[in-house]
Formats: structure tokens, C-alpha cells, sequence
């Protein structure tokens, strides 16, 4: 974690409305440190790019401060806070050509020529884009244009960039492609990124630390494999990967775990992670591959009714109803220690208590 | 619609791009050479041309109404605008013999012509007083060589009693002394062909006499100085228009909704009120005694005396017509500057560009295509606009419009007037073609 104080991005307390009713962020907290990949993901609507526009300077927080290197630059103009920034929709100049483009922001910093022209070159080089220095943006593919709008943005060696859903509208393929790309770019360079996207999987392939965003709050913050592994509550489990879940009361707490009863009167045992105490609804989270066919001692077994099976090569995908719950998704290993379900069938699954993490009902 | 044929074409057309795919797809078609037959045994062209007649037929019926419009009322007239400008039967059609005899007469011999002439001359003369016809001509031959009017009108009274047994020169020379000069029979021979450039010549201030061809004098010429001025006040009209316009445009098209809205009332509301009425408000407030000079006095910045001309003249004309074509600037510059993302301006601040720098060399260039179609739609109307300059422009204010208006319904010259508008014509489409070449058209957009 990165503390306040050698923070290189800082957001205190800050709140964002546009129209005076509704809090579109409300109350953010985040340090960003120096060199850091920073992903901001979640669903549309979650405030991402308004932050990201608040920190570039296209919008004013309607509370609090934001900080960088030290310096609150809520009063500084977008065009002195040398921030890089890689848009949605690209936002390459369609009049200027690619070489043009990337000379932009050295030219409007009053470089000299041959400076301009060696760091346009190395930029280029950067994205293996030499070959299209005399190319019009509408002459360029969708992956091309996005390296060009990679390039551009660090062509004039900012210490922060900026990226929205620069890949949103690539191909799958090209998609994986860039997102290394851009990662190795990121590592080569040093530079601090803040990335945004409602890609979980693009957050988990390229960042340092991940903050989910929900309803303008930061829902959690961690690295992927913690966010994926912990998620602190019901709407990160939910939104990271792929999630079982099941409604529940909580009966007991008993140290680290606590005992909880489904509606249908069976009891199970669970990681107590964000959970009020006995009495209280809990909305439990199990991963699909953690969950095992057949009973095994100390875990949690059940009885559950195949409903469906999809043949996937590797896994096989099978849909259960477990405690009411009939979108309850196991993964079976395609191996031959596992005899072949069918559906309609019986049988029992079992998963470890600690793998099973009781969160907010929601 | 190219694009579909061709799509539709692809089949057919892929074998001759593509020797080896053609064999192996359409076999039978390649092996004797033929054209391609579609299921049925017909050519496919055949077929396909077959099946798109339908189509077409119903497709020309359904604009075949506004395509007859169309040409009844604007080509038509246009075609008939340019044929006037050079049309001239009358002479030959009134004073056929006259001009039969003239062929062997050379002006350049200084000696009027002789008594075959002056005998076929009263032939026709005869049968166009009858007809009432004489004077028509003596007034086509007036625009060429004023006095010649009278001339004709003046035989057409004395005709009937002319003695055709005795010499008719003479008996013509005595009703007007005009008829022994070579003058009047050069104009009556140069105009004696069905075609003229005379009318054209009248229209840029030129004149043919013995000499031949040539510009008048400085003092004489009209319809050069008229084409300049029109000319040079449309483009700085164009010009306030776009100064003014551009702002504006500018805010409606990132002002919110609501209050961008209100201000496309405020710019279409001219379009609702006569142009007569705003025109003659402009009078009201351009006057000597007028609300501006009152103002002007009123805060003192002008005094009594020196209350300021701004009507009946051109700055009249500039500042009401600039009123009256502004939206014609500002609804393309509008519609353009819409589809411009407000994700470049930002993208050249956070560059590093500062507002000016942002707007000059990100924004303004992605607005031309709407500067340039506000300014050729602006430039166009001007340099065509009547009834303003008529009403506010005074005598230093009019345009050529005013001047072809003049002749069509007060001088009844129609064949110059015709002439003055070919050239306006003209000049529409080498300024266009000039557009087309400096900026390009297809930078224009006009929504
Ligand atoms: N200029 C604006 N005026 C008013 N409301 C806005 C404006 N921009 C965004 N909003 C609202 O703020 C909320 C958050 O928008 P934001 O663009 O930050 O979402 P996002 O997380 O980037 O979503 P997406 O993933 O779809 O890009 C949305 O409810 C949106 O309607
Ligand atoms: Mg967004």
C-alpha cells in the first residue's frame, strides 16, 4: 500500500455532481504511488471517467482535493498539469498526420526541430508505428490508431497518463494484444498510469493494484490475485470473475468462520468477512472451481440436482441447483477420476469453509 | 447505389479479376467462352438488367413530377435567359431584304449605300408599318446607336407617301438625313446576323464601333464598376457574417440543450418576419433621425451636425443584408461544429496546448467545411440579392441585380438584362469552380 505522504496521485474526500442532486462520486480515497499501475474498473455509469476527467482537469471536484506530486491542482489549467491522456474514442487530430500528431504537444512546448523530430521518431519506434509517420488517423486501422494515441500521449515524457477504455473498441484478439503492449510500455517507461475499464479481465492481465468502482465509491482496493481471492464484499465478488452465490442468515460466529442457515433450514459453515453478527441476512461467495464433486471430511457437503451439463473440452460446465439456488455453476475437470454426470442426477458437492466467504447480503 | 450493384455484381465480376476462381466456379461459362447464364439459360446480364427496369421505371416515375417542375421552371428559364443574350432575329426578321442587300455593301467605303438598298429597305418598311412592327426595331437598333429610334419612327410616319417610281434615297435622306449616314447602316449590318455579341459586349462596357472592339471610356462604364462593387461587398458581407456568425455557432452547439435551443429561436427568427419588414426596420434605425444616430448623439459621441450616413449607401447595404444572411452562416457552421467531439479540444489541452492554441490549430481547422459552406452560401445569395440594396443601398449601394431589374421592367432591355445575368451566372461557377480547386467541395457540409 502507498501511504499519503509519497503518494504521486492523492484524491481526499473528493465528491463530484453535475447537477447539484446527485452525487456522482461520492467521497473518493485513493493514493496512487509513483510508477504505479492503477486500474479503475467497473460498470457503466460508476463514475470512472469522471474521475479520471477530475484529475486531467476537464472537470472541478465539487469537494475536496486532488493532488499531485504533492501539489493540489484543482486551481492549475488542463494544459499545465502535463498529464498524458489516451481517450475512448481516441481523439487522434483527423486533420494532422500521424507524425503531426505526435508533434503537437512538442510543438506547442516550443521544441526545436530536430528534437522534435527525434522524439516523434523514438515515439513511433515505441509503438513499431514508423512506417505510418505520413498516414491521415482515418487511414489507420482501429489498432493502429490506438498505438498512435498510445504514442502520442507519452511522446512528451509526462509522469502520469491517462487512459480511458482505450481498448473498448478493439477486437478480442487485438484487445490481448495491446494490453501487453501497453503493459511492457508501461514497465519500460516508468511512468504512473491510471486505466480505466469495465474489462475485468483486461483490469486483472495489466494492473498493479485494481480499484472496483460501484455507485461512485470505491468498492475495493487490492492487487488482482487479493480481488480475486478476497473480494470484501458481495458486488466485487459478483463483478471480479466468475462467482456462486447463495442468501443465507447467520446463525453463529465462531472465531474466523461462522455458521449460517440457508431458507431451506440446512446449515453450512463460512469465512466470516462482512457479516453483521448472528441474526443478520449474509449473501455467501463460492468460486466454481473451488467446489468438488463428492463428499469429503471437514468441508461443507450438499446435495445437489444436475441441470444442465456444457461440454468444454478441458472442463465441463455444470449447472446445479444447490439450496434453491439453480444458477449455481461447478467446473468438473475433464479427467478420467471423474465418473461422467448426467442430468437430472443427484449428487453431492463439498467445498472448504474458508473457500466459502459470507459478505454483505446487499 | 454503385456500391450495391457492384455487390451484387461480385459473382459475375470476380472471374475476369480472377482467371483460376472462374474456372473453377463457373465452369461451364468459361469452357465455351460465353457469358455468364444465370438458372434460366438468359444471359445474367440480361436478367439482372431485366430485373432492375422495374425498378428504375418506378424509381424516375416517382421523381418524374419534381424533375418536370424542375425543368419548367428553373432550366427552362435559364436556357431561355441565355438564348436572349444573344438572340437577335428581329433585324433580319423585320428588314429581310434590307439585310439581303447589305451583304454586298462595305461599311469601310465611307458612302452610304445605294439605291437597291434603299429600294429593298422601303419593301420592308412597307410591310413592318403595316404590321406596326418599325418601331421595335428602331428601338433594338437604339440600344446599339442611340437615335436611330426616331429615325425609324420617324420614316414609318412618312412611308406612305414616298414615291417608289422616282429614286428612294434621296426621298429617305429628306425624311431623315440620318439614312445618308455610314453609321446608321454600319449598326443596321452589324446587327443584322440572327446571333449578336452585342448584348454581351453592353454588359462588360465594351463597344464595337469602326475600330472594333473596346472598352468605353472610364466615365461611361456602368456594369463593370456595378460587377465589382457587387462583388466586393458580398465578400465583406460575407465576411461580417462569418466574423459574427461564427461565435454564435460556436455557442449553440455547446451550450446545454435548454438554453442552445432558446438561441436557435433567437437565430431562425428572421426567417419568420418578411424581409420587407426587417428590412424597412433597418431604416427606421439607420436613418439620419434615426435610432442609432439619436443614441449616438444622445451619449455624445457624435454631435448634431455631424449625425452619420448609415443608409443609402453601402454601409447600409453591408450591415442590413450582412443581418439578413447571418443564419445562412450559422446553421452549417452550427450543423459542423455539433459533430466536432469535445474529446479534441480536450485532447490538445491536455497536450499542453492552451486555449488559443487549442481552438486555432485543433478546432478552427476541423470547422472549414462549414466555413465553407456558410461563406459560398452566404457569397452566392449576396452577389444575386435585390430588394435589400434596392431598399437601403441608395445609389453607391445597389448591385447588378438592381441594374438587370432595372432593364427587365423599366427599360424593357431585355436582351442586356439577359446578358448581365449570363454573366452573373458566370461568375457563380468560376467562383465555384475556384472554391473547388483552392479548398476542395467535398469540404462542404452543409448538415
Ligand atoms: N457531463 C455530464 N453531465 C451530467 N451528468 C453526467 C455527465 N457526465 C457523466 N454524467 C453522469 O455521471 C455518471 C458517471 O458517469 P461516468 O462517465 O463517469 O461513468 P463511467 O464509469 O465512465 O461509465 P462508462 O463505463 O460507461 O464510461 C453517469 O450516471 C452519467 O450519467
Ligand atoms: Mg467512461
Amino acid at each position: 500500500m502507498t501511504s499519503a505522504d509519497d503518494a504521486f496521485v492523492v484524491f481526499d474526500h473528493v465528491q463530484k455532481s453535475y447537477d447539484g442532486e446527485t452525487l456522482v462520486v461520492k467521497d473518493l480515497n485513493l493514493n496512487i504511488g509513483r510508477g504505479e499501475f492503477l486500474t479503475m474498473l467497473g460498470p457503466s455509469g460508476s463514475g470512472k471517467t469522471t474521475c479520471l476527467m477530475m484529475l486531467a482537469g476537464f472537470e472541478t471536484a465539487t469537494h475536496g482535493d486532488i493532488l499531485l506530486d504533492g501539489r493540489p491542482i484543482n486551481s492549475v489549467p488542463p494544459h499545465k498539469r502535463g498529464i498524458g491522456m489516451v481517450f475512448q474514442n481516441y481523439a487522434l487530430f483527423p486533420h494532422m498526420t500521424v507524425a503531426e500528431n505526435l508533434a503537437f504537444p512538442l510543438e506547442v512546448r516550443k521544441m526545436g526541430r530536430a528534437q522534435i523530430e527525434e522524439k516523434v521518431a523514438r515515439a513511433l519506434d515505441m509503438v513499431q508505428m514508423s512506417d505510418f509517420a505520413s498516414r491521415r488517423p482515418a487511414q489507420l486501422s482501429g489498432g493502429q490508431q490506438q498505438r498512435i494515441a498510445v504514442a502520442r500521449a507519452l511522446v512528451f515524457d509526462p509522469p502520469l497518463v491517462l487512459m480511458d477504455e482505450p481498448l473498448g473498441a478493439l477486437d478480442k484478439q487485438l484487445r490481448e494484444q495491446m494490453q501487453f503492449e501497453i503493459k511492457h510500455i508501461h514497465e519500460r517507461l516508468g511512468v504512473t498510469v491510471v486505466y480505466v475499464t469495465h474489462d475485468q479481465s483486461e483490469a486483472l492481465t495489466m494492473s498493479d493494484r485494481i480499484a472496483v468502482f460501484n455507485d461512485g465509491r470505491i468498492q475495493q482496493l487490492d492487487d488482482p490475485a487479493t480481488l480475486y481471492e478476497k473480494p470484501m464484499n458481495s458486488f466485487v465478488a459478483q463483478f471480479i470473475g466468475e462467482n456462486n452465490k447463495l442468501d443465507a442468515t447467520v446463525e453463529a460466529v465462531e472465531g474466523e468462520l461462522c455458521l449460517v442457515r440457508f431458507d431451506n433450514g440446512e446449515t453450512a459453515r463460512a469465512l466470516a468477512v462482512n457479516i453483521a453478527g448472528p441474526g443478520s441476512r449474509t449473501r455467501l461467495s463460492i468460486r466454481p472451481e473451488r467446489v468438488e464433486i463428492g463428499a469429503k471430511p471437514d468441508f461443507n457437503s450438499v446435495e445437489a440436482r444436475v441441470l444442465e451439463l456444457i461440454y468444454l473440452g478441458d472442463h465441463i460446465r455444470c449447472r446445479m441447483e444447490v439450496h434453491g439456488n439453480t444458477d449455481f455453476i461447478v467446473k468438473v475437470p475433464n479427467a478420467s477420476e471423474h465418473a461422467a454426470l448426467t442430468v437430472g442426477e443427484v449428487t453431492t458437492l463439498s467445498w472448504r469453509p474458508e473457500d466459502c466467504r459470507a459478505l454483505d447480503a446487499e | 447505389m454503385a456500391d450495391r450493384a457492384e455487390a451484387r455484381d461480385a459473382p459475375v465480376v470476380a472471374p475476369i479479376g480472377n482467371k483460376q476462381a472462374s474456372e473453377a466456379k463457373m465452369s461451364d461459362a468459361s469452357a465455351n467462352g460465353g457469358p455468364v447464364l444465370a438458372a434460366d439459360g438468359t444471359p445474367l446480364k440480361v436478367s439482372l438488367r431485366r430485373a432492375e427496369r422495374r425498378l428504375r421505371l418506378r424509381a424516375f416515375l416517382l421523381t418524374a413530377p419534381l424533375l418536370g417542375f424542375i425543368l419548367l421552371t428553373f432550366i427552362a428559364p435559364i436556357g431561355d435567359m441565355l438564348f436572349r443574350s444573344v438572340e437577335n432575329e428581329i433585324v433580319a426578321d423585320t428588314l429581310p431584304r434590307t439585310v439581303e442587300a447589305l451583304k454586298d455593301w462595305d461599311p469601310a467605303s465611307g458612302q452610304a449605300p445605294d439605291e437597291p438598298v434603299f429600294r429593298a429597305l422601303y419593301e420592308d418598311l412597307k410591310v413592318a408599318v403595316a404590321e406596326k412592327k418599325h418601331t421595335q426595331v428602331g428601338q433594338r437598333l437604339n440600344y446599339e446607336k442611340s437615335g436611330i429610334s426616331s429615325v425609324f419612327r420617324k420614316t414609318g410616319r412618312r412611308i406612305k407617301r414616298m414615291d417608289p417610281d422616282k429614286p428612294l434615297k434621296p426621298q429617305f435622306v429628306n425624311a431623315d438625313k440620318d439614312w445618308g449616314d455610314v453609321e446608321t447602316w454600319r449598326v443596321i449590318k452589324q446587327f443584322s446576323p440572327r446571333f449578336t455579341d452585342g448584348y454581351f459586349l453592353a454588359a462588360l462596357d465594351m463597344q464595337r464601333d469602326a475600330q472594333g472592339v473596346h472598352l468605353r471610356d472610364e466615365k461611361d462604364r456602368i456594369y463593370l464598376t456595378l460587377f465589382w462593387r457587387t462583388i466586393s461587398l458580398s465578400a465583406v458581407i460575407t465576411g461580417m457574417c462569418l466574423l459574427l456568425g461564427y461565435p454564435v455557432a460556436w455557442l449553440l452547439a455547446n451550450l446545454p440543450a435548454r438554453t442552445s435551443n432558446l438561441l436557435m429561436i433567437l437565430v431562425l427568427l428572421p426567417f419568420w418576419t418578411s424581409l420587407l419588414v426587417r428590412t424597412s426596420a433597418w431604416k427606421v434605425l439607420l436613418q439620419q433621425q434615426g435610432v442609432i444616430n439619436d443614441l449616438l448623439v444622445g451619449i455624445g459621441l457624435i454631435d448634431d451636425a455631424h449625425r452619420l450616413a448609415l443608409i443609402n449607401n453601402q454601409t447600409g447595404t453591408i450591415i442590413a443584408m450582412t443581418h439578413i444572411l447571418l443564419p445562412f452562416m450559422i446553421l452549417p457552421l452550427y450543423s459542423v461544429m455539433k459533430t466536432v467531439p469535445p474529446s479534441y479540444v480536450r485532447a490538445a489541452k491536455s497536450l499542453g496546448a492552451n486555449d488559443w492554441t487549442a481552438f486555432w490549430r485543433v478546432y478552427f481547422p476541423q470547422t472549414i467545411p462549414g466555413i465553407g459552406a456558410g461563406a459560398i452560401l452566404c457569397f452566392i445569395l449576396a452577389i444575386g440579392y435585390y430588394i435589400t440594396p434596392e431598399l437601403v443601398g441608395g445609389t453607391s449601394g445597389t448591385f447588378i441585380s438592381n441594374r438587370i431589374a432595372y432593364h427587365i421592367s423599366v427599360s424593357l432591355n431585355w436582351g442586356l438584362a439577359a446578358a448581365l445575368g449570363s454573366l452573373l451566372l458566370i461568375l457563380v461557377l468560376a467562383l465555384y469552380w475556384a472554391y473547388d480547386k483552392i479548398v476542395g467541395i467535398d469540404n462542404v457540409k452543409l448538415g
